[in-house]
C-alpha cells in the first residue's frame, strides 16, 4: 500500500472532505456506444452555465469544431473516424492532414472489428476522487461539494493557474476571452451543474441528451449499470467495449464522471493511465522532511564533532 | 435520422438496446450509420430501383402477407385490358400524349363488368384536364381522397388472373432483380438481400415494420412515386393500419403536418378540400361534387357539410344557403401558382408583393439565384422572422451584388422586416407526423416588438377592414364580410388599446367547429350540417375542442393510461392514433395475432357486436366484418366489413393506382433529371411528365452523350447537419449553435480527392449550370465511390445551411440546383444533381457568371433548352398514345407552355 493516504487510493471524497452526512456521491456515466454526436450536451451546458463561445473555426477533425475541454467548453464531443480495417481496393494514400495519435494496439483482432467506425464521445471534467486541481488550489476557490464533485468559485479564484498544470486530463483552464467577459483569467470547468443539483435537478447536459448517452446519478449505481452495459455489449459481440475511469484503484481513485469507450482511451484523446499529480505529495513531504531533518542533524553533528 | 431528428432517434437507440438490428441505407455514412449495425451506401436518386427490387423479392418468393393482401388491398382487382406497362412501351405507360407530356389514365382503370367500354371513361372522367392537374398539383387532393372507382370492380381472389393487380405488379417488378439493383443503385447483392430479409422477416402476423422517411425523400422528380413504392411494400407485407407499422414522414420543422392539414399551399384548403378552380368550380355544387364524387364509396360522400362549414367559418353570418354560403367570395386558381412558378413570375415582373413567414428562400429554396433575382424585382416584400435573414437583406448583400446582377441603388423592392415571436413566445398547437396536435403554452414574453403570426394577421386584417369600411366596391365584400372577431388577451393596456393578442384557443374552437345557435363545440365531423347550422374551420380537426375542452392540451402520463396513450394530446381524425386500424384485425374481425392485437370485432358488445380495442376504431362502430354492400349502394353504405381503407374509392389499399397520379399507376425507375447515367431499364430516361420551366435562366445539366465532354461527371446531394436548422435562420445567428459548424464544407471521398487534387481543409468549388459555390474540403471515408452500370461514380455531399448573413457565413448549396418538379405535387428535385468539383476558390464578381456560363455552354446545357424530354422510342410513344381516350378531343387544346 505504497502511498495510500487521503490523496490516493479508493475513498468516498465527500466524507473525506469533512461532510458529516453527505448525500450519495453524484456523477456521470457517459455511454459513448449510444452517443449520436448531436452536441446537445455542449449547447445545454453553455446555455445553463452562461459559458461564452469557444471558437468560430472549422478544425477539420471530422465534425468536431470545439477542439477540446477548456474554460469555454465544459462538455466536448469528440468525433473519431476510425478507418476501415477491411482492405479497400484501389484506396490511394491521401494525406488527410489529421493529427494522428499513437494508440496502443487493441486486444481485439482486426477481423472482429467493423469495417469503418465513426466514434463519438462527450468528454467532461472527471470529478476525480483525488482531484489534484483542488489539492493545489492556494485560495480555496476549488472545493469538494457535498455531492463529491469538484467546483470552482469564480469570486475567490485569483487566476494563479496552479490547477491548470495539476489536472492530469488537461480539463481545467483559465478563460482567455471573449474580451470583456468578467471571468477572463479565472479558472473554469464543469461544476456538474452544482446549482441544479442543489435544487434536485439533473445537470443540463444529461437533461438534454436525447439518447441517454449521458447518465447522471449516484456513482455507485452508475458503476453497476456501466458493468451491466459492458457485459451486454460483449454479449452482442462488441468486444471493444470497455470502461474508463470506473476503477477506484486507478491513478485518481476512480472518477465521478466515467465512460464506456469503444476503443483505447488514446483514440478519444484521453490519457490511458492518469495519475493524480499530487499522489506523491505525502511521500515527497516525508522525504523532504527527512532530508531537512537529516540536514539539521548533520549540521548539529558538525557542531558536536568540531575538534577543539 | 440521427442527423436531422436526434430527439426522435432516441427510439431507434431504445430499440437497438432491446436487440433490434439497425440497417441504414443512405448515400453517405452519417451519424445514423454510426449507430447502425450495417450501412448500405446507395446512389442518390435510385430509390425506386432499390424498393422495386424488394417488391420483386417479396413477390418472387411469395413472402407477401396473403390474407391481408387479398382482402385489404386491390391485388385481386382486374385491370382494363387496354393497360400497357413500361416494359411494353420503353418506359412509358399507356395513354401518353407526347405533346403535353401527360397521361390520359383511361387505360389504367379497373376492368368493368363487361370488360371495356364506358366504365373506363366514367372512372377516369374526374381526371379531366391532365395538364391542369399537373399545374395545380391536383394529385395532392388524392392524398386523402383516394381514387374513385366503381364499388365492385371484377376481382379474382386467387390472384391468378393475368390482369389482376397482383400479376400486373409482379410483371412490372420482375426486372428489378438483385443484379439490376446492383447495376443501378451500386448496392451489392449481399447488402441488398440483407435489407430484403430484415424487412420481410419483421412483417407478418406477429411482427410489423414501420417505414419512416424524412422529407428529403420527396424532393425528387419522382418524389411521390418514392413514397408510393414504400406504400406498396408496406401493403404487401401487411404493415398498414397495424401497431408498429405505417409510413411516417419526419418533417423538417415542427408542425409541417399541421401546415398541410391547415395548409399554406396554393391548391388545397383546410381538411384537404381542393382550392376552387376557375374553370371547373363555378358553383358550390361543382366544387362539392368534385370532392364527393357522387356514386363513389367512402366518407367523402359528406363533403358538402365539410365545405359549407369551412365557408361558414370564413364568413359567419354573411354565409347563408341563399348565397351558396359566400362560395363566390372564394378566390379561384387558374393553373400553376406554386412557389417556383411564382418566383419565375417575379423575375418576369408579374408578381408585385410577397409574404415570407419563417422561410428563407434566398438560402433554403432550389436555384437560390432565381429566388433572389425574383425578390429583387418586387414592389414590396414582407419578411417575418427571428433575425434579419438573407431573404430580408438580399438587396444589399446577395451574391448577385458582387456579380452586378442586383444593384442596391436600383433595387426597387421595399422590404418590411417584422420581428417574429418564437414558438416558446406564443401559444398554439404543433401537429406532428402521427397527426397528433399538442398544445403549447407561451413560456416567455416575446422580446421587443416581436409578435405572433396570429397577432400579425389578425391586426393586419383588422386594419385592412377598417381602411375599407366605407367602401361600396363589390370586390371588397369578401374582406368586409369576413367573420373577424376573436377575443383579445394579454397585457391589459394593449387589450384596452385594441392591440391585444388574439386568443389561440378561440381560434382552435372555431377550427373544431360549433353549433351556430348555441355555440356548443362539435365533438365529431359527423355532426357537421350542410345547412349552415354548424360551422367549423377544418373538418378533420373536429373533436379537438370536444366538450369545450382543449383536448390537445392533455398531458396525462403514459403510466396512467393504456399503451396507446389516447389522453396525451389529440390526433385527427377523432383521436385515432393509427389510421385505417380496422386492418389490424383479420377479415373475420379477430386480431391477426395476440401480440399485435389492436382493434377487433367483439360480437358480444352492444346490441349486435361492436369494434373495440385500445384505439378509436377507424370504422363504423357497429358495422360487422360480415357486412356486404347491397347492389347499387354508394357512399358510406358501400363500404363493406372487409374494406379497411374507408377513404379510398373501393375501400382497399392501393397497390396499383388507377387514377390520381400524373406519372403512372405504379412507381417505375427513372433517372434523376440530372444524371451521369442512362436509364438501364428503358429508353425513357427520366420522368416524362415532370414539370419543367425551360428558360435561359433555368438551365439543366444534360445527360452525357457520346462525343460530348462530360463536364458534370459527379453526383451531388445535400442534407442537414444536426448543428444547424435548414436555411440557418434559427442557428447561424446564435453563437452557441453557429460555432459548432462554423463553415461551409464539401464532403468528398479520399478517391475523389486524389482524382481532383483536393486537400483536406483546403478550398474547393462545386459547379453546375446554375452556379459555382465554394467550401472547405472534408475528405472522409464516410463517402465512398460506388460501382454503377459498370463504372465508378463519385458522390459529393454538402450541407445547405449557409448564406451571406449570420455569425458564420458561406455559399449556399441550394444555389447549385435548377428547378424541375415532381408532376403530382410540384415539389422540386433538390436532393440530386450532377456537378464538377475543382480545387481552390471559385471566381468572384462578373468572372463567376462567365465561369458558370462557360461550363453550361461546354456541357450543352444551353442547347438543351430545346432537346426533348421524351426519350422513349417513337414506336413506343405512338403505341402509348393510341391508348388515349377517343373522347379526348372534346378538351380544349393546351398551350404547351414549358417548351
Amino acid at each position: 500500500m505504497i502511498g495510500r493516504n487521503s490523496l490516493y487510493g479508493p475513498l468516498d471524497p465527500a466524507p473525506d472532505a469533512g461532510y458529516a452526512a453527505p448525500p450519495p456521491r453524484k456523477g456521470f456515466f457517459t455511454d459513448t456506444s449510444v452517443c449520436i454526436g448531436c452536441k446537445a450536451c455542449e449547447v445545454a451546458c453553455k446555455e445553463w452555465n452562461d459559458v461564452p463561445e469557444n471558437l468560430f473555426e472549422m478544425l477539420g477533425t471530422s465534425y468536431d469544431n470545439s477542439h477540446s475541454l477548456n474554460a469555454n467548453q465544459w462538455r466536448h464531443v469528440a468525433f473519431i473516424e476510425r478507418p476501415g480495417t477491411a482492405p479497400v481496393p484501389d484506396r490511394p494514400a491521401v494525406d488527410l492532414g489529421m493529427p494522428t495519435v499513437g494508440a496502443a494496439p487493441s486486444d481485439v483482432p482486426d477481423e472482429a472489428k467493423p469495417d469503418f467506425q465513426w466514434l463519438m464521445s462527450s468528454d467532461v471534467c472527471k470529478h476525480c476522487t483525488h482531484a489534484a486541481c483542488l489539492d493545489v488550489c492556494p485560495t480555496g476557490s476549488l472545493f469538494r461539494s457535498e455531492f463529491g464533485t469538484v467546483v470552482v468559485q469564480d469570486d475567490i479564484c485569483n487566476g494563479c493557474g496552479y490547477c491548470v498544470a495539476a489536472c492530469p486530463y488537461g480539463v481545467i483552464d483559465r478563460r482567455q476571452g471573449p474580451e470583456g467577459d468578467p471571468k477572463v483569467g479565472i479558472a473554469q470547468k464543469c461544476t456538474l451543474c452544482y446549482d441544479r443539483l442543489t435544487d434536485n435537478q439533473r445537470p443540463a447536459c444529461a437533461q438534454a441528451c436525447p439518447t441517454e448517452s449521458i447518465l447522471y446519478g449516484d456513482v455507485e449505481e452508475l458503476r453497476e449499470r456501466a458493468n451491466e452495459r459492458v457485459a451486454a455489449l460483449h454479449e452482442q459481440g462488441v468486444m471493444d467495449a470497455r470502461l474508463y475511469g470506473n476503477d477506484p484503484e486507478d491513478g485518481v481513485g476512480g472518477t465521478g464522471a466515467f465512460f464506456l469507450l469503444l476503443d483505447e482511451p488514446e483514440v478519444y484523446g484521453l490519457p490511458p493511465d492518469p495519475v493524480v499529480t499530487t499522489k506523491d505529495l505525502p511521500m515527497m513531504f516525508k522525504r523532504a522532511g527527512m532530508a531537512g531533518t537529516a540536514m539539521l542533524v548533520g549540521a548539529a553533528l558538525s557542531f558536536l564533532r568540531r575538534p577543539r | 435520422m440521427a442527423e436531422a431528428h436526434p430527439v426522435g432517434f432516441q427510439w431507434v437507440v431504445e430499440a437497438k438496446k432491446r436487440g433490434a438490428r439497425i440497417i441504414h441505407v443512405d448515400p453517405r455514412f452519417t451519424r445514423t450509420s454510426a449507430l447502425a449495425h450495417q450501412h448500405v451506401p446507395i446512389r442518390v436518386g435510385s430509390d425506386i430501383a432499390f424498393l422495386g427490387g424488394i417488391i420483386n423479392y417479396v413477390l418472387e418468393n411469395e413472402l407477401d402477407f396473403r390474407d391481408y393482401v387479398v382482402n385489404y388491398t386491390n391485388a385481386a382487382t382486374i385491370v382494363s385490358e387496354d393497360f400497357q406497362d413500361t416494359d411494353d412501351l420503353d418506359g412509358l405507360f399507356s395513354g401518353f400524349d407526347p405533346e403535353t407530356r401527360t397521361y390520359d389514365p383511361t387505360s389504367w382503370q379497373y376492368a368493368s363488368e363487361d370488360d371495356g367500354g364506358e366504365q373506363h371513361r366514367s372512372q377516369a372522367s374526374t381526371s379531366g384536364d391532365h395538364v391542369e392537374h399537373r399545374d395545380t398539383a391536383a394529385g395532392m387532393q388524392h392524398e386523402s381522397h383516394g381514387h374513385t372507382a366503381s364499388a365492385h370492380p371484377p376481382r379474382d381472389e386467387t390472384l391468378q388472373h393475368p390482369r389482376c393487380v397482383f400479376q400486373v405488379l409482379k410483371r412490372h417488378y420482375a426486372r428489378y432483380t438483385p443484379e439490376v439493383v446492383e447495376q443501378v443503385c451500386g448496392v451489392s447483392p449481399e447488402d441488398f438481400l440483407a435489407v430484403c430479409r430484415a424487412w420481410t422477416e419483421n412483417s407478418g402476423r406477429e411482427r410489423t415494420t414501420a417505414l419512416v422517411y424524412s422529407v428529403g425523400w420527396t424532393q425528387h422528380s419522382v418524389g411521390v412515386q418514392y413514397i408510393r413504392a414504400g406504400a406498396i411494400l408496406q401493403l404487401l407485407l401487411g404493415n398498414m393500419g397495424r401497431p408498429g407499422g405505417g409510413i411516417m414522414a419526419l418533417r423538417g420543422h415542427a408542425s409541417i403536418q399541421g401546415s398541410t392539414d391547415i395548409p399554406t399551399l396554393f391548391n388545397i384548403l383546410p381538411g384537404y378540400l381542393p382550392m376552387p378552380n376557375a374553370a371547373s368550380h363555378q358553383t358550390l355544387t361543382d366544387w362539392i361534387d368534385s370532392v364527393r364524387n357522387p356514386g363513389a364509396k367512402g366518407f367523402w360522400a359528406n363533403a358538402g357539410a365539410y365545405g359549407v362549414n369551412l365557408l361558414k367559418a370564413y364568413w359567419g353570418d354573411a354565409a347563408t344557403p341563399d348565397n351558396d354560403f359566400c362560395f363566390d367570395y372564394m378566390p379561384r386558381i387558374t393553373g400553376d401558382h406554386g412557389t417556383y412558378r411564382t418566383v419565375l413570375d417575379m423575375i418576369d415582373g408579374k408578381v408585385k408583393g410577397y409574404f415570407l413567414l419563417g422561410q428563407n428562400p434566398a438560402v433554403g429554396s432550389a436555384h437560390g439565384r432565381a429566388q433572389r433575382l425574383g425578390m429583387a424585382n418586387l414592389d414590396w416584400l414582407v419578411v417575418r422572422d427571428l433575425f434579419a435573414i438573407e431573404s430580408a437583406t438580399f438587396w444589399k448583400d446577395a451574391p448577385e451584388i458582387e456579380t452586378g446582377e442586383i444593384v442596391t441603388e436600383e433595387c426597387a423592392t421595399e422590404v418590411f422586416l417584422f420581428p417574429a415571436a418564437s414558438h416558446v413566445e406564443k401559444e398554439g398547437t404543433f401537429t406532428q407526423t402521427q397527426r397528433m396536435l399538442q398544445w403549447r403554452e407561451k413560456a416567455v414574453e416575446p422580446p421587443g416588438d416581436a409578435t405572433s403570426e396570429l397577432w400579425f394577421f389578425y391586426h393586419l386584417g383588422r386594419m385592412v377592414r377598417e381602411r375599407l369600411a366605407d367602401s361600396s366596391d363589390e370586390r371588397d365584400r369578401p374582406v368586409l364580410d369576413l367573420a373577424w372577431d376573436y377575443p383579445l388577451h394579454g397585457d391589459p393596456e394593449q387589450v384596452a388599446a385594441g392591440w391585444g393578442e388574439p386568443s389561440a384557443e378561440a381560434v382552435l374552437k372555431e377550427i373544431n367547429g360549433f353549433e351556430v345557435a348555441t355555440g356548443r363545440p362539435l365533438s365529431s365531423f359527423t355532426e357537421m350540417k350542410d345547412d349552415g347550422s354548424t360551422l367549423g374551420g377544418c373538418w378533420i380537426y373536429t373533436g379537438v375542442y370536444a366538450d369545450g375542452v382543449n383536448q390537445a392540451a392533455r398531458r396525462k402520463s403514459r403510466h396512467e393510461q393504456s399503451p396507446v396513450a389516447p389522453e396525451w394530446g389529440w390526433a385527427w381524425p377523432l383521436n385515432r392514433r393509427i389510421l385505417y386500424n380496422r386492418a389490424s384485425a383479420d377479415p373475420e374481425g379477430r386480431p391477426w395475432s395476440e401480440r399485435k392485437a389492436y382493434v377487433w370485432w367483439d360480437p358480444e358488445k352492444g346490441e349486435a357486436g361492436e369494434w373495440v380495442g385500445d384505439d378509436v376504431p377507424d370504422f363504423e362502430k357497429t358495422k360487422p366484418p360480415s357486412y356486404r354492400a347491397p347492389e347499387g349502394s354508394d357512399g358510406v353504405a358501400a363500404i363493406e366489413g372487409i374494406d379497411p381503407f374507408i377513404m379510398q374509392g373501393d375501400g382497399k389499399g392501393a397497390l396499383y393506382v388507377p387514377q390520381g397520379l400524373v406519372d403512372g399507376p405504379m412507381p417505375t425507375h427513372y433517372e434523376p433529371v440530372e444524371s451521369p447515367f442512362r436509364n438501364l431499364l428503358h429508353g425513357q430516361q427520366a420522368n416524362p411528365t415532370r414539370k419543367e420551366y425551360r428558360r435561359a435562366d433555368n438551365p439543366l445539366n444534360p445527360v452525357p452523350e457520346d462525343g460530348r465532354p462530360d463536364v458534370f461527371p459527379f453526383v451531388f446531394t445535400t442534407s442537414r447537419l444536426t448543428e444547424h436548422h435548414t436555411a440557418g435562420g434559427m442557428s447561424r445567428y446564435l453563437e452557441h449553435l453557429a460555432e459548432l459548424q462554423p463553415e461551409m464544407f464539401v464532403e468528398v471521398s479520399p478517391q475523389l480527392a486524389a482524382e481532383r487534387g483536393l486537400e483536406h481543409m483546403g478550398w474547393c468549388h462545386v459547379i453546375t449550370a446554375r452556379s459555382a459555390i465554394e467550401g472547405r474540403v472534408m475528405v472522409t471515408e464516410r463517402l465512398r465511390p460506388l460501382r454503377v452500370e459498370g463504372r465508378t461514380v463519385h458522390q459529393v455531399w454538402m450541407p445547405y445551411h449557409w448564406g451571406q448573413g449570420g455569425l458564420v457565413s458561406g455559399d449556399s448549396a441550394n444555389d447549385l440546383f435548377g428547378i424541375s418538379l415532381d408532376p403530382n405535387v410540384l415539389i422540386q428535385e433538390s436532393k440530386v444533381g450532377t456537378c464538377d468539383v475543382q480545387p481552390g476558390r471559385r471566381p468572384t464578381g462578373r468572372a463567376l457568371r462567365d465561369y458558370v456560363e462557360g461550363y453550361a455552354t461546354r456541357s450543352g446545357a444551353v442547347d438543351e433548352v430545346s432537346t426533348p424530354i421524351v426519350t422513349a422510342s417513337s414506336d413506343a410513344v405512338r403505341r402509348s398514345q393510341e391508348a388515349q381516350d377517343e373522347g379526348k378531343d372534346q378538351h380544349a387544346p393546351h398551350q404547351v407552355e414549358d417548351q
